[in-house]
């Protein structure tokens, strides 16, 4: 595609194939994503996105249906070859769709993945919850109430602990799948300038399903379809209409179906 | 008038479906009182009986300060506090029996066990959990009996220990259902969480899903605790039934409910022997019926969260 790619290669994809028992969910992917950048994926539903950011952190070790084969290589090392999948886990930070506040005080939200990491002693710990919070543009909404329970916060501010959460355990590679679902206009925005500004100490993989999202914030953008690969090239080249697929141009002028 | 437009006083009838409705409403607004009064009705006959003897040869101090429950002394005395304190030491260590096996099977129920080997353990503490009494009772009295004598070297094994073990046997089923039914409740969606952001099953458990289950599994307990002071054929068989106020758990004891049930066929209806056993009862009666009311607060405490 583009002539020597010197950066560190934080994903290595080969032929990867993911299936649930008899269903394929995603096959003969091949990919790379670099160090210190957004890679955005699109494509509609049942396209198999969430299922590759499963497959990344190893979520196929609690669920005896999904069976994952091929190269999938983080760090340089097959994630399947992890001695310690925890460990693997740790560095790897995921958002989820929905907001998942969970049942302790928005304090604990924040500090359990630094305590996980082994971060000891009040001044740390909160050094990590308020750096988190603020980041994910939450602080100033919550620091008089830091002891109230996560779950009771509202939607988008459940999201937004998500993303501190995430932030906390200082992952190399930062998975959001469709973050912004249950955060309105205004707070997606902020999160975005949080997104570019992040992307200077980690790689950010974003699932996403609009369109502009990619766009504003991708450095290179992949469309998967029904489980397949379609296309991968860099975000402003597609958006002016240089793809090589006829389908990645009606999918990103929202002429698809 | 057109077939299309219907007064109002044609739509508005009652048809069959309404009427059904109605008297599923009568019908469970009867069931459920029914059962209020029965309770009620409990209470008022129990109360009724111990009544006369509660105001005439009663004393408080007596009841809760003497050990001395002679009822067919010909100066008889009625103090219930080694029968009280029986019924708690045995409840104490059934607790210290049920609530590790109790809460270590819920968690291995809900967390680890998966497919066939979850069903079968379910269905198997059900199972266990059906086991009469007297059947209890009965392991007390030959096996377990036998084996205290054995392992612990001491003269007779029907003691605090033997009905504590026997009483926690009995009470874990329940309470493991009752906690896995809160571990249950405890959604998928936090064990993901947890789990992606790299927690072992074990730190999941004890920070996650434990706290989020913590009212259940209190009220878990809580029930245990009553059934432990409610049971009365197994403990009157495994405990000894001697009045005494156990130092060691090799003591023999008695029980308020065996002490109940061994002496009311033995004394005449009306007599004060008769109403002190009553007013045993009522004291049973209050002591479940706050630790169930305990309980029923704990749990209305998961809802509201
Ligand atoms: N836990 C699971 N068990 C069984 N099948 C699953 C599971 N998760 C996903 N699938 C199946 O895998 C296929 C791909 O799903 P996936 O969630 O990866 O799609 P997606 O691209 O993330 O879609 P969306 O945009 O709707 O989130 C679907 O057909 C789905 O039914
Ligand atoms: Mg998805």
């Amino acid at each position: 595609m583009v002539a020597a790619e010197t950066r560190t290669k934080v994903l290595e994809v080969n032929d990867l194939s993911i299936s649930y028992g008899p269903k394929t969910a995603m096959s003969g992917l091949s990919l790379d994503v670099y160090e210190n950048e957004i890679f955005g994926i699109i494509g509609p539903a049942n396209s198999g996105k969430t299922s590759f950011l499963r497959a990344i952190n190893r979520m196929d070790a609690f669920d005896s249906q999904m069976n994952v084969n091929g190269s999938l290589r983080f760090m340089g090392t097959e994630v399947s070859a992890w001695r310690n999948d925890y460990a693997l886990r740790r560095q790897i930070g995921v958002v989820f769709p929905l907001p998942v506040g969970l049942p302790m005080s928005i304090y604990d939200n924040v500090a359990f993945a630094a305590k996980l990491r082994g971060v000891k002693g009040k001044a740390a710990l909160d050094e990590v919850v308020e750096r988190c919070l603020t980041r994910a543009a939450l602080w100033d909404e919550v620091k008089d109430r830091l002891d109230s329970l996560g779950s009771q916060l509202s939607g988008g501010q459940q999201q937004r602990l998500t993303i501190a959460r995430a932030l906390s355990q200082e992952p190399t590679l930062l998975m959001l799948d469709e973050f912004s679902i249950a955060v309105d206009p205004v707070t997606t925005m902020r999160i975005e300038d949080v997104l570019k500004e992040l992307k200077k100490e980690m790689t950010i993989l974003l699932v996403t399903n609009l369109v502009q999202q990619a766009e504003r914030l991708a450095d290179r953008t992949a469309l998967f379809l029904n489980g397949s690969l379609i296309e991968i090239g860099y975000t402003d080249a597609l958006f002016e209409g240089q793809t090589q697929d006829q389908r990645t141009k009606d999918y990103l002028e929202g002429r698809f179906g | 008038m057109s077939e299309k437009t219907l007064a109002p006083s044609q739509l508005d009838q009652r048809d069959a479906s309404w009427y059904v409705d109605k008297l599923v409403q009568i019908l469970m607004f009867v069931g459920g009182i029914s059962a209020i009064i029965f309770i009620i009705g409990i209470f008022v006959f129990i109360t009724k009986e111990g009544i006369a003897f509660l105001f005439e040869g009663f004393s408080f101090t007596e009841f809760f300060g003497s050990i001395n429950w002679r009822p067919t002394s010909s100066n008889p005395t009625y103090g219930a506090l080694a029968l009280i304190v029986g019924t708690a030491s045995v409840t104490g260590v059934a607790m210290l029996v049920a609530i590790p096996f109790s809460l270590g099977a819920a968690i291995y129920i809900s967390e680890f066990a998966t497919g066939r080997t979850k069903e079968t353990l379910k269905v198997l503490v059900e199972l266990l959990a059906a086991i009469p009494s007297v059947v209890w009772g009965f392991i007390g009295l030959s096996i377990m009996n036998e084996f205290i004598i054995e392992v612990f070297d001491v003269p007779i094994g029907l003691n605090v220990l033997n009905a504590g073990i026997i009483l926690g046997l009995m009470a874990a089923p329940i309470m493991t259902t009752i906690a896995e039914d809160a571990l249950k409740a405890v959604p998928d969606r936090f064990r993901e969480a947890a789990e992606a952001m790299g927690a072992t099953r074990w730190q999941i458990i004890r920070q996650v899903i434990m706290p989020a289950a913590k009212n259940g599994l209190v009220s878990a307990v809580l029930l245990g605790v009553g059934r432990g002071f409610g049971e009365t054929m197994a403990v009157l068989m495994a405990s000894g039934h001697a009045i005494n106020i156990p130092t060691s758990p090799f003591d023999s004891v008695r029980a308020l409910t065996a002490t109940i049930a061994a002496e009311l066929g033995e004394t005449a209806q009306g007599s004060e022997h008769y109403g002190a056993l009553f007013a045993l009862g009522i004291f049973l009666f209050i002591i479940t019926f706050i630790i169930n009311l305990a309980a029923d607060l704990v749990v209305r405490g998961i809802r509201k969260k």
